[in-house]
């Protein structure tokens, strides 16, 4: 087995692992991908933490922009209530289990970790701190 | 006029009557009366932006302002709204040819009279017409928690995302 199988075998069985579900759909590939960038980073890496996820959405940081200093500023306390930006957008639930529709879009997903990562933390997030807090939303 | 015995009057004129009234409504939506701003209606803008804040309206800033605020969304107010060029593109088509001094232009007329498109302002809020406005609007409502930023418009205009700011 050449290595590139290897690597995307072992992303397809971290992608189960953590989802649960027998059907990959655009969710567990991206999971998968970041489980895959975050084992190269680190190879001691050993799979998503749904509590270490919880950490990233809960912690106040206050390492980027000072009036959102944790993930909670805008998308509230409790994941599978709405939040509110500081200028006053309604955000809908993060839990999978309310927005059951969230987190199909690879290029969406990217695009707010980014944008909200340099707000909190003022840096992006790693591959690992995104599959964590993903995992953490798709438990709640 | 000479009306057969039995003629219905009253539906006919009951009808008559909210036939005027609808072309009033109808009429000012048109004409542009101050109050009414029509909101975005492409799926791609409403998305991208009005996640972080009400997708303002175009007609609420000259077609330079836009073309102004898409050439820089990396620093966007400080937040990074960055977009593939391609979607930046098709947004600032639309912002354009909407804008105030565009096919927006009346609904407009009052909001931006005294507005510079040159100076191609980045704010709505920042406006003249604007600020006279909002100027009796006391201090502590703008600090208060429900509203944080003159940006909120939503807060004391609650149909503001269909487009009207009769308060
Ligand atoms: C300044 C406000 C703000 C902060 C702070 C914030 N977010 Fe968000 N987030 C948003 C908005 C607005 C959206 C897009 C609206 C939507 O999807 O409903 C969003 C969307 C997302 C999405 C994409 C959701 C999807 O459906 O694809 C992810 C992932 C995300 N945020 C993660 C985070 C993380 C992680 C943090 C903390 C590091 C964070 N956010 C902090 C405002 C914020
Ligand atoms: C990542 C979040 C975000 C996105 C996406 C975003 N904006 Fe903004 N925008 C802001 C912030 C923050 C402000 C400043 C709000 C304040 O003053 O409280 C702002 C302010 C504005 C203002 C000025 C409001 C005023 O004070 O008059 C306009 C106009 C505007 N944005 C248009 C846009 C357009 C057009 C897009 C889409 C291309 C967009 N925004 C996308 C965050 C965002
Ligand atoms: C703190 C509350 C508040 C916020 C926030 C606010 N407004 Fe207003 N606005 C008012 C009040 C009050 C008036 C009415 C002034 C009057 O009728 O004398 C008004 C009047 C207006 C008018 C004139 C309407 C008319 O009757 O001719 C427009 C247009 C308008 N606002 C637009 C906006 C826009 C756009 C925003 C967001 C960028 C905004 N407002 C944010 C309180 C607010």
């Amino acid at each position: 087995m050449n290595p590139l199988t290897l690597s995307h075998v072992l992303a397809a069985v971290l992608a189960l692992s953590v989802s649960g579900a027998g059907i990959a759909g655009p969710r567990e590939d991206q999971l998968a991908a970041y489980a895959a960038a975050a084992k190269a980073a680190n190879p001691a890496f050993a799979g998503f933490s749904a509590a270490r996820g919880k950490t990233l959405h809960t912690q106040s940081f206050g390492l980027g922009k000072p009036d959102t200093p944790a993930c909670t500023s805008c998308h509230g306390n409790d994941p599978r209530g709405a939040g509110r930006t500081p200028a006053g957008k309604t955000v809908e639930a993060m839990a999978l289990s309310v927005s059951p529709t969230r987190y199909v879009d690879p290029a969406k997903v990217e695009k707010w970790f980014k944008r909200n990562c340099n707000e909190v933390l003022g840096r992006e997030c790693n591959a690992q701190e995104k599959g964590d807090w993903l995992t953490f939303m798709a438990g709640q | 006029m000479k009306l057969p015995r039995n003629f219905p009057l009253r539906p006919f004129a009951l009808g008559l009557v909210a036939v005027a009234f609808s072309a009033i409504l109808f009429g000012r939506a048109q004409a542009g009366g101050s109050h009414y701003f029509p909101p975005v209606a492409d799926p791609l803008v409403k998305e991208e932006c009005g996640s972080c804040h009400l997708a303002f309206a175009p007609s609420m800033l000259p077609a330079s302002s836009w073309q102004r605020m898409m050439a820089n969304l990396k620093d966007h107010f400080g937040d990074d709204a960055s977009l593939e060029p391609d979607v930046a593109a098709k947004i600032a088509d639309y912002l354009v040819s909407n804008a105030g001094d565009r096919g927006g232009q009346r609904y407009s007329d009052k909001l931006l009279r005294g507005v510079s498109a040159g100076n191609a302002p980045l704010r709505i809020t920042e406006l003249p017409k604007w600020v006279r406005e909002h100027r009796k609007v006391p201090d502590w409502e703008w600090k208060h928690k429900e509203v944080r930023t003159r940006a909120n418009c939503t807060a004391c205009h609650v149909d503001a995302a269909k487009g009207y700011y009769d308060e």
